[in-house]
């Protein structure tokens, strides 16, 4: 069959691909510490119809051949570790991270999840956890009549007691950094698990050998910068609408093809 | 047979080769550093007794488009493009030398400096090994410096320098893999004369306006032959009508 026509698919795959990429980050564009995505393209490789250097005649060798070239394809979808920006949210026990760095959650299936949205809150043993009730490792229970609570930069959490005058350390938050983030994969609710592409976690107090350090009542937000992507759409719109183009014109080529010769 | 059949026949096959080769630079109107392909026919005439009526065509690649695509700006540390000429060395997965313009670079698990399509990028001596860094900026002359892990800002530390060369384009042949490499195969000399801009990429330098154009020009130009084909069934047609006996 006709070439083009199976060319311009993998031309309307990619900018498939790349909307919904386009679409997941604009969708996100609240989402407490979401790292925006980027889909990476490359072409496909090229057939030799022709080979170039070929005898053409006993002294002569064809100058050049001919490749076609047959398509692109989607390599990966990248995510982009860039840092969000720090909202204010005056909440003791939201954090985020400033630097490099996750917080550890404990899955329901014992794995080890990575996030970097930092709204925490407490259940009912006084344990942090996340939205979805998952918690914060290492685990840093806060005690009965506890008034107020300090995260430092360093992880130290300090709670004041009712009754009491110094405020009592109950703990330590540590983070975990990786030597390739955007090998980490995203299994959606925020959360990241470990591949062999991220390496293994090096988990520590926050603020050393590299890692982010905290600050207490901010969250970091979405990093998708919504005018470049509504850029990007544009791009991909047009793109698509070519690619389109271009299978219509192929296929009228086999109509005229079929309804011409040997009627 | 009508001798015109076929040469018509031959127009129509290479306009769809040259369409399928149009098609492919439209595909990849937003692949990373993609560099058109361009074509030509020409005519190939039948040589031998009698008059020399016959003129087939064939089409051909020219050499690879190496006009700049624009700059896209990314702010992505690890997100280079070469400047004006030149290209960046990589290994391809056949150990050879080969080259790309596609500068979204990234770092993989066991700290190895790779193309966004996973290809090992090259320095003074082979592949770029980066250690543990915190921030890591690429100089104009692709000059790797990283802050290590946990060092303070006056621990800045070289690592390498990504090889960049700028041989002659006539030299340069893209492979079937879609690399470009020199047509001798060697390893070309790192030129200190090209430079790098950081935080941008270059797009692909497809002219998708053009593409379209030219679409549409060798889907017509495809009509025509076959047009000339079924005129030349017509005359085959009209000459066995002449023969026979009713």
């Amino acid at each position: 069959m006709n070439k083009a026509l199976w060319i311009a698919k993998t031309g309307l795959d990619a900018q498939q691909t790349r909307m919904s990429v386009i679409s997941n980050n604009l969708a996100n564009v609240n989402t407490t510490g979401f790292k925006k995505g980027r889909a990476v393209f490359e072409d496909l490789i090229y057939q030799t119809v022709r080979q170039a250097g070929a005898q053409g005649a006993q002294n002569t060798e064809l100058p050049s051949g001919l490749k076609l070239g047959t398509g692109v394809r989607t390599v990966a979808t990248e995510k982009m570790f860039t840092q969000g920006n720090m909202t204010q949210t005056e909440n003791a026990l939201d954090l985020a991270v400033q630097g490099r760095g996750f917080f550890q959650i404990q899955m329901p299936d014992g794995t080890l999840g990575y996030t970097r949205d930092g709204s925490f809150q407490l259940n009912s043993e006084g344990l942090l956890v996340t939205a979805g009730g998952y918690e914060l490792l290492p685990g840093v229970a806060i005690p009965e009549g506890t008034q107020s609570i300090t995260i430092a930069e360093d992880g130290t959490v300090s709670a004041q007691i009712a009754g009491n005058v110094e405020p009592l350390e109950v703990g330590a938050l540590q983070l975990a950094d990786f030597v390739n983030p955007a090998g980490l994969q995203p299994i959606g609710q925020n959360m990241f698990i470990e591949t062999a592409a991220s390496g293994a976690p090096q988990t520590g107090n926050p603020g050393l050998d590299g890692r982010g350090r905290l600050i207490q009542g901010f969250l970091e937000s979405s990093n998708v910068n919504t005018v470049e992507e509504l850029v990007n759409m544009i791009e991909t719109q047009r793109a698509y609408e070519m690619n389109s183009k271009a299978i219509s014109t192929a296929d009228q080529m086999l109509q005229h093809a079929n309804n011409t010769i040997g009627r | 047979m009508d001798r015109m059949l076929y040469v018509a026949m031959s127009g129509a096959r290479e306009t769809a080769l040259a369409q399928a080769r149009n098609t492919h630079n439209l595909a990849n109107a937003s692949t990373t550093g993609f560099k058109a392909s361009l074509d030509a026919f020409e005519s190939l005439p039948v040589a031998g007794p009698g008059q020399p009526t016959r003129t087939y065509a064939q089409t051909r690649d020219l050499p690879v488009d190496f006009t700049p695509g624009p700059l896209q700006a990314t702010g992505r540390d690890l997100d280079v493009a070469v400047n004006g000429d030149g290209w960046i060395a990589v290994q391809a997965p056949d150990g050879t030398e080969a080259y790309t313009r596609a500068g979204d670079l990234r770092v993989d698990s066991v700290g190895l400096l790779t193309t966004g399509s996973g290809l090992q990028v090259l320095g003074d001596g082979g592949p770029i090994a980066i250690p543990p860094f915190e921030t890591l900026e690429v100089g104009n002359d692709g000059t790797i410096s990283i802050r290590p892990l946990g060092q303070d800002a006056n621990a800045l530390a070289f690592v390498d320098r990504i090889k960049l060369v700028n041989p002659d384009p006539a030299e340069l042949v893209r492979g079937e893999d879609g690399l470009i490499r020199h047509t001798e195969n060697l390893a070309q000399p790192a030129d200190a004369g090209v430079t790098l801009i950081g935080g941008m990429l270059e797009s692909s330098n497809v002219n998708t306006v053009e593409a379209m154009v030219r679409m549409i020009d060798l889907a017509r130009q495809f009509e025509m032959q076959v047009n000339l084909m079924k005129t030349a069934e017509d005359n085959d047609a009209a000459s066995a009508g002449l023969l026979r006996v009713s």
